[in-house]
């Protein structure tokens, strides 16, 4: 629950995940080599870059979902291949890009199945499991959706419930696939909003993969800059996005101006007419 | 958005509507009145045959007395035999469905039960093996077949998923050419006694063929227990299964096995009988309306709807009167197919 100061100094915040000499392939197919990279713990963290260039599988690599080729990620210290698989997820979170939901499911159903890692054979649903789930239902701000069926909500209402899945596991850090990805605009910000809410009030670390540079650099504290499977920038937003960063990644001319709301840097396109 | 401020308003009333996935009323009341359903059709199907029993003549049978060798030998198998392998073969399609995500992923659309048959009719027809070799050939091409399908179904990374129907239904077609094949090359008593195995039937099931499917149930329904709420956490994705701490690999190799043995062990009981392990569990789901695949509820769905094929299979005319297999596909093959134009699963 503490305010953060106006732009946070990430070098200087200890970093619980971190990824060392990561090489991440598909089959024969190389996305990333040798890459370093530390989150910094209890800040929003955004990783931007153009399509396919490995942030992803970055994200993937993070949460033990793909293996690396080499390399490795530590958690506190210890290599996520040396805990227990659900050690790891009572840890980290991560909502995929495309999770599934079968047809007919309830959200507090939904919900409930992030309790996952926190339960056993014998146990499978306890007083802790409830209440975790009522705490992420509220966090996400859809309580009032849990008898409501997946199907019907709106895109909006649907992501905020899948949040609320990550967060019913209960876990410092929250890892987010292009969480604004199919969404309206309204529903961006509603969705970049809760991840705030979620650093600031609760205290999670988060982890996101964005596309959009404004919003990314108007809500994380700490950004990572990828692109063709290395980070070619990091640091916060002010420090790291000018014109010839985004000309370089992403080939787009463009001049970068303060946004007029949050002061953050906010990248305005050239185009080819009005250079 | 709906603010949320920092410190949560202590003030805000208890809630009482918290209804969360602990139990799900629909599918208690649905397992109760399906149990229910079963005992009552256990009795008739004791009560049905050749001669029409009584309840309290079943009684009597059982308790030694008149008719207790038709009972015993005869009645008892039989059902006993119906409820086995209408839950083996329920569970079985539950797991596939499961897994595949699909409601087509059933053991007898992708192949397995029909090279269980070909194990079957090989040790038939070409060794002119003995009952329980027959039975263990069954289980052997069952499991054979399993293997090869998923061995070309498999991805590096991701689910079989399609795939896996795709590459079964191919591989059954293939099966049941090959079983063709044997019995035109087949001549004399070994081809009719193929053909007969072929077309699974109830009818004279022995004690040692009901034994070959309850041991396959009790082997198998552990290990779906236990895996069970894993592959529920499955049907969101490989991704957030994996992340959620559940061993992909692990649990789906487990799991296609334990029900290509519920699968395999149920035909070589019986022969191969169609459509129950497709339509019991996407039934007993419409009716219980689950939000994860219901496991128990679709091994009772299978028992129920066997027993009840087979008792109306024997109660036909003399005339009309058909194996239970051929009731199955029947009906079986309308219900897939109305599944199949449902706008849904298109």
């Amino acid at each position: 629950m503490t305010t953060l100061p106006e732009i946070p100094d990430t070098a200087t915040t200890a970093a619980r995940l971190t990824g060392a000499d990561l090489t991440l392939r598909y089959g024969d197919r190389t996305v990333v080599a040798d890459l370093d990279v530390a989150i910094p713990d209890g800040r929003v963290t955004a990783i931007v870059g153009p399509n396919a260039c490995g942030k992803s599988t970055l994200l993937r690599a993070l949460s033990r979902v793909l293996t690396p080729t080499s390399g490795v990620v530590r958690l506190d210290g210890t290599a996520l291949g040396d805990l227990g698989t659900k050690e790891v997820a009572r840890r980290i979170a991560l909502l995929p890009q495309a999770p599934e939901a079968p047809d007919g499911i309830t959200v507090a159903d939904l919900v409930g199945r992030g309790r996952f890692p926190h339960q056993t054979f014998f146990r499978q649903w306890s007083d802790d499991d409830e209440a975790a789930v009522q705490r992420a239902l509220a966090a996400a701000g859809v309580e009032d959706l849990a008898e409501r069926q997946l199907d019907e909500l709106s895109g909006g209402q649907r992501q905020r419930v899948w949040i609320a899945t990550v967060l019913a596991q209960d876990t410092p850090v929250l890892l987010l696939d292009e969480p604004t990805t199919f969404l309206d605009i309204g529903h961006q910000f509603e969705v970049l909003e809760l991840c705030r809410e979620l650093n600031e009030d609760h205290g999670v670390t988060v982890v996101a993969v964005l596309h959009d540079l404004q919003q990314a650099a108007r809500y994380a504290d700490h950004l990572v800059v990828m692109a063709d499977g290395e980070i070619v920038a990091e640091g916060p937003p002010a420090d790291v996005i000018d014109a010839p960063l985004v000309e370089r990644v992403f080939g787009l001319p463009c001049r970068v101006v303060p946004d007029p709301v949050a002061g953050t840097p906010m990248v305005v396109a050239l185009g080819r007419r009005s250079r | 958005m709906r603010p949320v401020t920092a410190a949560p308003a202590p003030t805000r009333p208890a809630r009482t509507r918290t209804r969360l996935p602990r139990l799900h009323r629909r599918s208690l009341v649905t397992g109760a009145v399906g149990t229910v359903l079963l005992v009552g059709l256990f009795l008739l199907g004791l009560m049905t045959g050749s001669t029409t029993l009584g309840a309290g003549e079943v009684v009597t049978a059982l308790g030694g007395g008149d008719g207790s060798a038709i009972l015993w030998k005869v009645r008892l198998p039989r059902t006993v035999a119906a409820v086995v392998i209408g839950a083996s073969l329920g569970l079985s399609g539950a797991v596939f469905q499961s897994i595949s995500r699909n409601p087509l992923g059933s053991p007898d659309l992708i192949g397995f039960i029909t090279g269980a048959a070909t194990g079957a009719v090989i040790a038939i027809a070409v060794l002119g093996a003995q009952p329980w070799a027959v039975s263990l050939a069954a289980v052997v091409g069952g499991l054979v077949t399993a293997v090869v399908v998923l061995l070309l179904a498999h991805r590096r990374d991701g689910a079989p998923g399609y795939r896996l129907i795709l590459v079964g239904i191919g591989a059954g077609a293939f099966l049941q050419a090959v079983n063709q094949l044997v019995l035109t090359r087949t001549d004399g008593q070994m081809a009719i006694a193929a053909q007969v195995w072929l077309v699974g039937s109830l009818t004279a099931i022995s004690w040692t063929d009901t034994l070959v499917a309850v041991v396959g149930l009790a082997a198998a329904a552990p290990v779906v227990a236990l895996l069970a709420r894993h592959l529920v956490v499955m049907e969101l994705g490989d991704d957030f299964a994996g992340q959620v701490g559940v061993r992909l690999q692990g649990v789906r190799i487990g799991a296609m096995m334990a029900a290509t043995g519920l699968a395999a062990a149920a035909t070589a009981a019986a022969g191969p009988i169609s459509f129950v392990a497709l339509a019991a569990p996407h039934l007993v789901r419409q009716i219980a309306r689950t939000p994860a695949t219901p496991f128990a509820l679709a091994a009772l769905s299978g028992a129920v709807l066997l027993l009840a094929a087979d008792i109306v299979s024997q109660s036909l005319p003399a005339g009309i009167r058909v194996p239970v297999a051929l009731m199955t596909g029947v009906l079986g093959g309308l219900y897939l197919l109305w599944l199949l134009t449902r706008s849904r699963w298109r």
